[in-house]
């Protein structure tokens, strides 16, 4: 699968029909939304709508209080191991592709990674609509059988001897990464430990940003 | 099936390529292809299941060779003209010359969009028998090739694992998506030794967890 879609703008010209500068799959897309439209089968509006949320309101912003929260409050750390889909609706984030929520820790033995090698299933709820290297083929190919490299693409090398733990979303359950509190945060605020937290260290392509970083 | 969207242990499609500050959308067709496939799926014409079947049933070059929003669009198009929504010929002239049919639910309303995307599509069921196995039992994935439907990656089937969890009573992808019914059934939570799934080669401390449901699986001693 391409991983990016600049291809579109490489190729344009050569897709570009009736003197539109629009690669070919913009136009079909435009064409069916108006034949949706025109049938009265879906409402423009409705798109908008669901266009912003992922946009505007619904981002990791949403997974890095949860994580801050975890580190700092050991009966929440409990609650999100026992039941994580509750204790993330705690703080407001249900819904869509989040349904089913498990949350697993990185500890200094042991590293979580997730992937849905099968399609593109990701916790939306927490960490909004996936990056385009997450749906494709590389990263789904790779991240069962060579996790180690995968993290090298991404500039990581995990301390020798630490165990990786690959969780493939093969079923409606969405898996989230609680990484490791980096040195050095003893006393902050939630607030201020979400800072640290990145998306990609709660995909586990990544670890939390050190605290003299933030 | 075994299709292209197996990609799980393939090799060949070099580096994973992080995007710094990478965008929600690329460009705006991906906005509108991501709200269109959602609101085409409020119409309740067809289930979670039957639109992944719908997407992995591409061809496989084309499967490969597409961006995701393209996968979905071109999934969501075959769906259409086979449920007599939008035929092949509207696409072509660009607007309607079929009247509209009514649709299992009507079209979702811009207002109901943030309730509707709150409460998702739980897709968690009662299962009336009791679960087969426990944790901590020894289990084997069954070696099965279905043309239709699962959600058995190629490289896990035939493995022994262990059972991990027992995540709870969910819907049936490889019956749902045939129309044959919800057929709740337990999912588990199986661990694999990454030597058991790639070999002796494979690295000692990678463990692979798959959510299996449970026919799936096999007893093993």
């Amino acid at each position: 699968m391409q991983q990016h879609d600049d291809r579109h703008h490489d190729h344009e010209h050569e897709h570009a029909h009736e003197g539109s500068a629009l690669p070919e799959i913009a136009l079909r897309v435009k064409a069916l939304e108006s034949i949706l439209t025109e049938k009265g089968y879906i409402d423009p509006a409705a798109i908008d709508a669901i266009v912003e949320t992922y946009e505007t309101k619904i981002g990791p912003r949403n997974g890095a209080r949860v994580v801050a929260k975890a580190w700092r409050d050991p009966a929440y750390l409990d609650r999100l191991r026992t039941d994580a889909t509750a204790a993330i609706a705690e703080l407001g984030f249900t819904g869509r592709q989040g349904e089913h929520m498990v949350a697993v820790e990185n500890t200094p033995d042991r590293h979580n990674l997730v992937v849905c090698t099968l399609c593109s299933c990701y916790p939306w709820s927490v960490l909004g609509l996936p990056p385009v290297w997450y749906k494709a083929a590389p990263y789904r190919s790779k991240a069962v059988i060579d996790p180690r490299g995968v993290l090298a693409d991404f500039g990581i090398t995990l301390p020798a001897g630490t165990e990786i733990r690959v969780w493939d979303s093969t079923a409606e359950l969405r898996y989230l990464v609680i990484p490791l509190r980096p040195v050095g945060t003893a006393g902050w605020s939630e607030e201020r430990l979400a800072t640290l937290v990145t998306r990609d260290s709660m995909i586990g392509t990544g670890l939390a940003l050190a605290a003299g970083g933030a | 099936m075994n299709g292209a969207q197996d990609l799980g242990g393939m090799m060949g499609f070099g580096p994973v390529q992080p995007e710094p500050n990478e965008p929600v959308f690329h460009a705006d067709w991906e906005k509108r292809a991501l709200g269109m496939t959602l609101c085409a799926s409020a119409l309740g014409e067809w289930n979670l299941d039957i639109s992944r079947h719908s997407r992995e049933s591409l061809h496989p070059a084309d499967y490969l060779s597409s961006s995701y929003y393209e996968i979905w669009i071109k999934g969501l198009i075959k769906l259409l003209a086979a449920r007599g929504l939008v035929s092949a010929e509207e696409l072509e002239a660009g607007r309607k010359l079929v009247a509209p049919r009514p649709t299992a639910r009507s079209p979702l309303p811009p207002a109901d969009v943030p309730a509707a995307l709150a409460r998702g599509g739980p897709t968690e069921r009662p299962v009336a028998r009791e679960p087969r196995f426990a944790v901590g039992d020894r289990v084997k994935t069954r070696n099965i090739h279905p043309t239709g439907h699962t959600r058995l990656p190629r490289y896990a089937r035939g493995k022994l694992g262990i059972v991990e969890r027992c995540q709870g009573g969910y819907v049936f992808p490889d019956s749902n998506a045939h129309q044959k019914g919800e057929d709740p059934q337990w999912v588990y939570s199986v661990v694999f030794a990454g030597t058991e799934l790639w070999g002796e080669a494979a690295d000692p401390l990678l463990t692979v967890a798959i959510d299996c449901w449970e026919p799936y699986l096999e007893p093993t001693a």
